[in-house]
């Protein structure tokens, strides 16, 4: 599921929910690049991103490089545990140069 | 498509890459053993294996897999490329031709015989093949992999061979796109890889993942570049990989690597425009480290200096990478530029499309002559206008059009490189072959129905003209024959020469046997040229001929009858103990020519313009001498000439004007005596019926703008008529001016 909102300095979130991957990635596809299409600048919000697969992953990868060629920029936020797995199996969190916050299990 | 057309492109592709693989061959039996060469070979085998698989041509498979497998060898520089390897590579080459094409007539099943022949080569190939130590080719079919699981992880050290300093294992893996939808996830295989030892650096790859749109979520683009420390072995590793065998291109490399393998594995790599840099990561010779440094260098020296040292060399100055691996990235890199353009560069057309289009441009030729015609009747100044921008945008369209049929002889040419060294083997001779000429262009059909005529001509040069090598030194010869095909363009002719340097025609002998069989009669007076031209007489393709012709005239006569039937001629210049050249001569088109228009009483004819060399207006004076002879004094030569309407029988009286068209053809020049020049015109070809094929003097017929039709001279005859009978009637009365061709 993904919702879209605004943070405090106005740029666009999107916020995916539940899984990321090949059984929804069709329609997780559709909505990033609605969002993207839309938007100059755009925050994706991995936090609540409970499954993660190389479905999933190919999709943040295009959309960054859908990003970079049009000059836009898409921000990956607040990795959940699911992401790191797969980010750092494929050792890709370099490419996509997003900060990345190493959480307590609490959280 | 359908799977004829498909069968028809491989036909075509497999052609061309046997094509490819013979010059290879061909190249490295004289040449250095030089990797681009072994490669390309390399590359067309695969691609043939590759493309007979998908349409289960078995047998073809089977027997390109083995030659295949040499050729890795010799790629990887465990066999070295020797002239016996050569020797039995070539006919392997020809046999997976005659595979290819007997499995399309005959339902995929060759014949016995066919198959015994390729046994009989392959046990020959097997003599050089080493035993197999370390195969980790893995393709596309998956087949190779059998092989290499049988293996064991041993790579060979070799002292001299340089080994890359990194100690771990290096994976390459692509992923094939149904990989996900089959619900096999790479994340699960790299972490299960994760626990047969410890990866230290992964690359991901998804150059495959086209753009937004197209991008289908649920296939798989991804590959991998995966640095890998473990203690396992190879079987274990690529168990690993068990389940996605099929549908993923896995390469391993072992620690500690020759060079070599890595740079096999640049070359391999499917990624497009890569920084040379990050391939050589990917391939594990080079860490993120020593590659940053090396870019950090490059920034700095930039900054001192106007030109940047290019990163390889950087990094080899440096030594952190071995120079051989820079290369090999280099290559990759040229390759990938230089074949991109190439590939948008070339497009295949049937060539019925093209014939149609000829066709129409044909017609449209017609049809703007006509127009024209109309608006220089109506004496509409901006109509006429009109019509000549459009027929010079008619011109250059068929220009264009005839462009796109002509094609370079130079294949042809190097077809005979083959012919030459098997016939010299066969025969014993050492013979080379000199090509020049190789980029003069002709018509494709010309090219196609040439091949055989020459192939004749070389055969017989290197058989009877080319003497032993033993006699050749007695005569002071160099032991080395050389046969040289050359081709150039002439007066809207093609030019194409075949000449050896053997020892040549004798000229009384030629006059005896012609005597002997009645073709000439002791009175009859001829020049050199015309007593050599005798052996493409019919009558002379005997056998029972004098030792040092024998063969030399079997078949001449269908090599000349193939070449008339193009419109072209052939002749044939010798000097005894020096050598022979044939000449063929052939026109340059078969469709539409530039025609220069004459009349003779109502009727017009066209003589190619290509062949007109000037028009000359008879002066009354000269109308009278000229009268009973059949020349005229042409500043201070002699011209002989025919008149057109004599020589067609046209009714109706001469004008007081008479004008000559000077033409000529093959070095010899004639005179046309008609009653009006009509200028230039556009002349479509059209063949004759069936009844007048055999007609002399006329080559076809072509439609005028006024719908009439104007026959097409046929130069060539005509000049040889003129030649022939103003030589016969001079030499009977006056010896001293027989002039010949000059």
């Amino acid at each position: 599921m993904a919702t879209i909102s605004k943070n405090k300095k106005g740029i666009h979130r999107l916020k995916l929910e539940g899984e990321l991957t090949i059984y929804n990635a069709a329609e997780m596809k559709t909505s990033i690049f609605a969002e993207l299409q839309k938007n100059k600048e755009l925050e994706i919000d991995l936090g609540k991103v409970n499954e993660m697969d190389s479905a999933g992953l190919q999709l943040l990868l295009l959309a960054k490089r859908e990003a970079t060629n049009h000059n836009k920029s898409m921000r990956l936020i607040n990795h959940s545990e699911a992401a790191l797995v797969i980010f750092n199996l494929y050792h890709v969190a370099e490419h996509f140069g997003d900060p990345i916050v190493l959480r307590g299990k609490a959280n | 498509m359908n799977i004829d057309q498909a069968l028809n492109t491989f036909l075509e592709e497999s052609r061309e890459l046997l094509q490819q693989m013979e010059d290879a061959l061909m190249y490295l039996e004289t040449a250095e053993q030089d990797e681009d060469t072994v490669n390309a070979m390399f590359r067309a085998a695969h691609t043939i294996k590759g493309s007979a698989g998908l349409f289960g041509l078995d047998s073809v498979v089977s027997f390109t897999h083995v030659v295949e497998n040499i050729l890795d060898q010799v790629r990887s520089g465990e066999i070295l490329i020797t002239p016996d390897l050569v020797a039995v590579l070539l006919p392997c080459s020809d046999h997976i031709g005659i595979l290819i094409n007997e499995s399309m007539d005959n339902n995929n099943t060759p014949s016995d015989e066919l198959i015994a022949e390729g046994e009989q080569l392959l046990a020959k190939l097997r003599t050089f093949s080493k035993p197999i130590t370390d195969n980790t080719d893995k393709n596309n079919e998956g087949e190779t992999l059998t092989l290499s699981t049988q293996t064991t992880v041993s790579v060979e050290m070799n002292g001299n061979d340089l080994s890359v300093a990194t100690d771990t294992w290096h994976i390459s893996l692509r992923f094939g796109e149904d990989v996900l939808r089959n619900g096999m996830d790479p994340a699960s295989f790299l972490r299960y890889l994760g626990k047969l030892g410890e990866i230290t650096h992964v690359t991901t790859l998804f150059d495959k993942m086209p753009d937004a749109e197209s991008m289908d979520p649920e296939s798989c683009y991804l590959g991998f570049e995966i640095d890998f420390k473990s203690e396992a072995t190879k079987k274990e590793i690529e168990d690993v990989f068990e389940f996605v065998r099929e549908d993923c291109w896995l390469r391993i490399l072992a620690p500690n690597s020759r060079v070599f393998d890595y740079i096999q594995l640049i070359c391999d790599l499917p990624e497009g425009e890569e920084k040379l840099g990050q391939i050589l990561i990917q391939s594990g010779a080079l860490t993120q480290r020593e590659l940053e440094d090396g870019l950090a260098r490059q920034t700095a020296q930039a900054s001192g200096k106007p030109e940047p040292s290019l990163i390889g060399k950087i990094l080899v100055d440096q030594g952190m990478v071995q120079q051989p691996v820079v290369d090999a990235a280099v290559a990759q890199q040229q390759n990938l530029r230089e074949r991109k353009p190439q590939d948008s560069r070339l497009i295949r057309v049937q060539a019925n499309k093209l014939d149609t289009l000829i066709n129409l441009v044909g017609e449209l030729v017609i049809a703007g002559a006509s127009a024209n015609l109309l608006a220089q009747r109506a004496g509409d100044g901006a109509l006429l206008e009109a019509t000549s921008t459009m027929s010079r945008l008619v011109e250059e369209i068929r220009d264009g059009a005839l462009q796109l049929r002509m094609v370079q002889i130079g294949e042809t040419f190097h077809r005979f490189q083959r012919v030459v060294r098997d016939v010299s083997k066969e025969l014993g001779k050492d013979i080379d072959i000199i090509i020049s000429g190789a980029e003069t262009e002709l018509d494709k059909t010309v090219v196609e129905k040439i091949s055989d005529p020459l192939m004749h001509l070389v055969r017989n040069s290197m058989d009877h003209g080319i003497e032993a090598a033993d006699l050749r030194v007695a005569q002071g010869k160099p032991s080395k024959g050389h046969l040289r095909l050359n081709a150039y363009h002439d007066s809207g002719s093609i030019v194409i020469e075949v000449a050896d340097d053997g020892g040549g025609l004798n000229k009384e002998k030629i006059r005896q046997k012609a005597l002997e069989r009645e073709i000439i009669t002791s009175t009859q007076n001829l020049s050199d040229k015309e007593i050599f031209n005798l052996i493409f007489e019919p009558g002379f393709s005997t056998s029972d001929q004098v030792s040092n012709l024998s063969g030399r005239g079997v078949g001449m006569d269908v090599v000349r009858r193939n070449i008339e039937a193009l419109r072209g001629s052939v002749d044939l210049d010798s000097v005894e103990g020096k050598g022979t050249t044939v000449r063929i001569r052939l026109p340059l088109t078969l469709a539409i020519i530039d025609g220069f228009l004459v009349g003779v009483s109502n009727n017009a004819y066209v003589v190619p313009l290509d062949m007109v060399l000037e028009c000359v207006e008879l002066t009354p004076e000269q109308q009278q001498s000229s009268r009973a002879t059949n020349y005229i004094n042409l500043r201070g030569e002699v011209l002989p000439f025919i008149r057109l309407r004599d020589l067609f029988g046209v009714d109706g009286a001469a004008p007081r004007r008479e004008s000559i068209v000077v033409m000529q053809y093959a070095g010899q020049q004639a005179g046309l005596m008609v009653d009006s020049l009509m200028g230039e015109f556009q002349t479509v070809i059209k063949p004759m019926g069936k009844l007048f094929t055999h007609l002399k003097g006329i080559a076809g017929s072509t439609i005028l703008g006024s719908g009439d039709v104007a026959l097409i001279l046929d130069v060539p005859s005509l000049v040889q008529r003129a030649v022939n009978a103003e030589t016969r009637a001079s030499s009977l009365n006056n010896p001293a001016l027989v002039t010949t061709g000059k």
